[in-house]
This record gives C-alpha cells, sequence and structure tokens, in this order.
C-alpha cells in the first residue's frame, strides 16, 4: 500500500485543533506550553463550548496565548489573573472561565490573588504551568526552583539556607476549603498527556457545578532555561522534578452525603 | 491478517525540530532530517513509513501540533 492511500481525508484520525490559530507558536521548541495549549483548545472543541469560554493570559512567556488559542481572552497585569477571573466569572457567571498562569505569574507575584480566589472558591479554573524557572526573562530563580537547581540568578543552585525553600503552591491551595479539584500532570509523554487531557476534561466538567475552584498545576520544561534539548530537558523533569513535585491528584470531590 | 497502516503529515515549516517525537514512536519510525526548513531546523520526517501504525503517539506529543495522522486497515494476503 502506498503512502497516497493512506493520506486521505477519509482516513484522518488526528489532526491540530482549528481552535488554534494559524499563527506559529512563540514557543522555544519542545516547550510544553504548546503541548498544554492543544489540550485545552481540544476540550474546548470537544464539550462545544467554544463561544462560552473566557481565558485569561498572564504575563510571562505565554502573554500571547491570546494570539493562539480561537477564544474569548484577556491579558491580565502581572499576577492578578485571578482577579481579573473573579470578575469576569461574577459578571457572566454563564461562562467558562479559566486563568493560563506560569509559576513566575502564579507563584510569585500573584500567590495573595491565587491564595485569595482559591480561598474564596471562585467557580473558574486555574492552569498552572510549573517550569522551576522564569523562562522568558532569562531562567532566573523562581520561587518553585528546585533545591540544588542551577539558574542564571544561582549559579551554584539553589541554597535554601539563603534562598529559602521551593514553594508547593498546589499542595498549599488544596488545603483551602474553597477548592473542588486539584490535581499535578505533566505534558512529556504521550501516556501523561493524554491523562492531563482528562483532568482538564474533569475540569471543565465540574466548573458547570459552581462547587468551587479547579486547579490543575502542569510541571513542565524549560529547555531553554536549563539549557538542554528538549528531549533531555524531559528526562531531566522525570528524574529531579517528579520526586519533589509527584503527579497526581491531590484533592477530588468526594461523593455528596446522602 | 488485517493491518493497521498509518501515515504522518508535518507540516515541515512550522516544525521545530524538538525531537519530542522521536522518543514517543513506539516504531521508531520518526527521526529528524539532515536537512533544513525555511527557520533551519531539522525537520521531523518518516524515516521508516511501513512501520507507521497511525498510534497518533507523535502528534499528541506535539508541542506545535504539527503532525496530522491518517490510519487505514490494510488487508493482507
Amino acid at each position: 500500500m502506498d503512502i497516497k492511500d493512506i493520506i486521505k481525508p477519509e482516513n484522518l484520525v488526528y489532526r491540530r485543533t482549528p481552535l488554534l490559530t494559524d499563527k506559529p507558536l512563540s514557543y522555544c521548541p519542545g516547550c510544553g506550553h504548546g503541548t498544554i495549549h492543544r489540550i485545552i483548545m481540544e476540550v474546548i472543541e470537544e464539550m462545544n463550548i467554544q463561544d462560552k469560554t473566557i481565558g485569561i493570559a498572564p504575563v510571562g512567556c505565554s502573554v500571547l496565548a491570546y494570539e493562539f488559542m480561537d477564544i474569548d481572552m484577556q491579558q491580565a497585569a502581572h499576577g492578578r489573573a485571578t482577579a481579573l477571573a473573579t470578575a469576569i466569572k461574577r459578571l457572566l457567571p454563564d461562562r467558562f472561565v479559566f486563568t493560563y498562569q506560569g509559576d513566575g505569574d502564579l507563584a510569585a507575584i500573584g500567590t495573595a490573588e491565587t491564595i485569595h480566589a482559591c480561598n474564596r472558591g471562585e467557580n473558574f479554573i486555574i492552569f498552572f504551568v510549573n517550569n522551576g524557572i522564569y523562562g522568558m526573562t532569562g531562567g532566573q530563580m523562581a520561587p518553585t526552583t528546585l533545591p540544588g537547581m542551577k539558574a542564571s540568578t544561582c549559579p551554584f543552585g539553589r541554597d535554601t539556607k539563603i534562598m529559602g525553600n521551593p514553594l508547593k503552591i498546589t499542595e498549599l491551595v488544596a488545603q483551602l476549603p474553597g477548592t473542588y479539584y486539584v490535581t499535578r500532570q505533566a505534558v512529556h509523554t504521550p501516556n501523561a498527556v493524554r491523562k492531563a487531557k482528562k483532568a482538564v476534561r474533569n475540569a471543565f466538567e465540574y466548573s458547570k457545578l459552581n462547587k468551587g475552584l479547579c486547579f490543575i498545576e502542569f510541571v513542565s520544561n524549560c529547555n531553554s532555561g536549563w539549557k538542554m534539548n528538549a528531549v533531555q530537558a524531559n528526562k531531566w523533569m522525570e528524574e529531579n522534578m517528579f520526586p519533589f513535585y509527584p503527579l497526581g491528584d491531590i484533592k477530588v470531590p468526594q461523593p455528596e452525603k446522602v | 491478517m488485517a493491518k493497521v497502516r498509518g501515515a504522518i503529515v508535518v507540516d515541515i515549516e512550522k516544525c521545530k525540530g524538538c525531537g519530542v517525537c522521536v522518543p514517543a514512536c513506539p516504531q521508531d519510525v520518526i527521526q529528524l532530517a539532515k536537512e533544513v526548513n525555511g527557520k533551519g531546523y531539522h525537520y521531523a520526517y518518516m524515516h521508516l513509513p511501513e512501520e507507521c501504525t497511525g498510534c497518533t503517539n507523535c502528534a499528541v506529543v506535539c508541542p506545535d501540533g504539527v503532525i496530522t495522522v491518517y490510519r487505514v486497515k490494510a488487508e493482507t494476503v
């Protein structure tokens, strides 16, 4: 059988979702942002809620997310995406609202907004992309940088005696009564991507129930900041990031007591 | 017995040659080309097209979503 006989429209099994615009992604080769954008858009396409979804873009590498996602989007001031999402969700309660934030945006400058939005139990979704570094500005140390991990502002590795300990914000918000679903996922292998997509789908389904905030952390790579190629960065992430940031559900909704 | 045959189409100009699809392929079909695209990246291509089963693993991990997958059940004698 010739390749030309296979490549026919009726044999199509996977294509890039049309909810991503044709603009080439501005991310570095191998960056997890692209995959995360795509699975969020695939879930929106499957649920057919393109016209009912509003996304909030952060400040960071994904600041241009509104250029790539073909939905209504708003870009927030640094760290204030959850505050903006609160306003949008309260004014338009029938919409699906999500924020898309990196670790510098959500866990550093936006910690107060994040924790209070989670504590108030606002009914939107937070997608938190954690790569342990400030990617856009040149690989500086972030609150989520691992102990001993090298970054451009800690070239000898993070010394926890001077620079403090990394912040596990996902475990932190899971303690708050306002969060409904808290999970940590990754997108480095096909299996992980499929699991992450299920988690995104769950978050959008739970968002319909208006029971609280859904928080999904994606442990991602930053191969430019880590000074590796994409495959090495994924391997490094498995070996070093996952022991500290273990994947899996942290808070799942309990069935209601009858 | 029916054999599953697949094929991928890579959008060469959008491929950034990160190589994440190469270890994701269970059949080792994909490799990075020696040639480069307009931006200077070694794009991914089907090195062993007969082995592809159309499992979509490469397309699922591709950060830039440049891979389209086709699959067909081929009858073999």
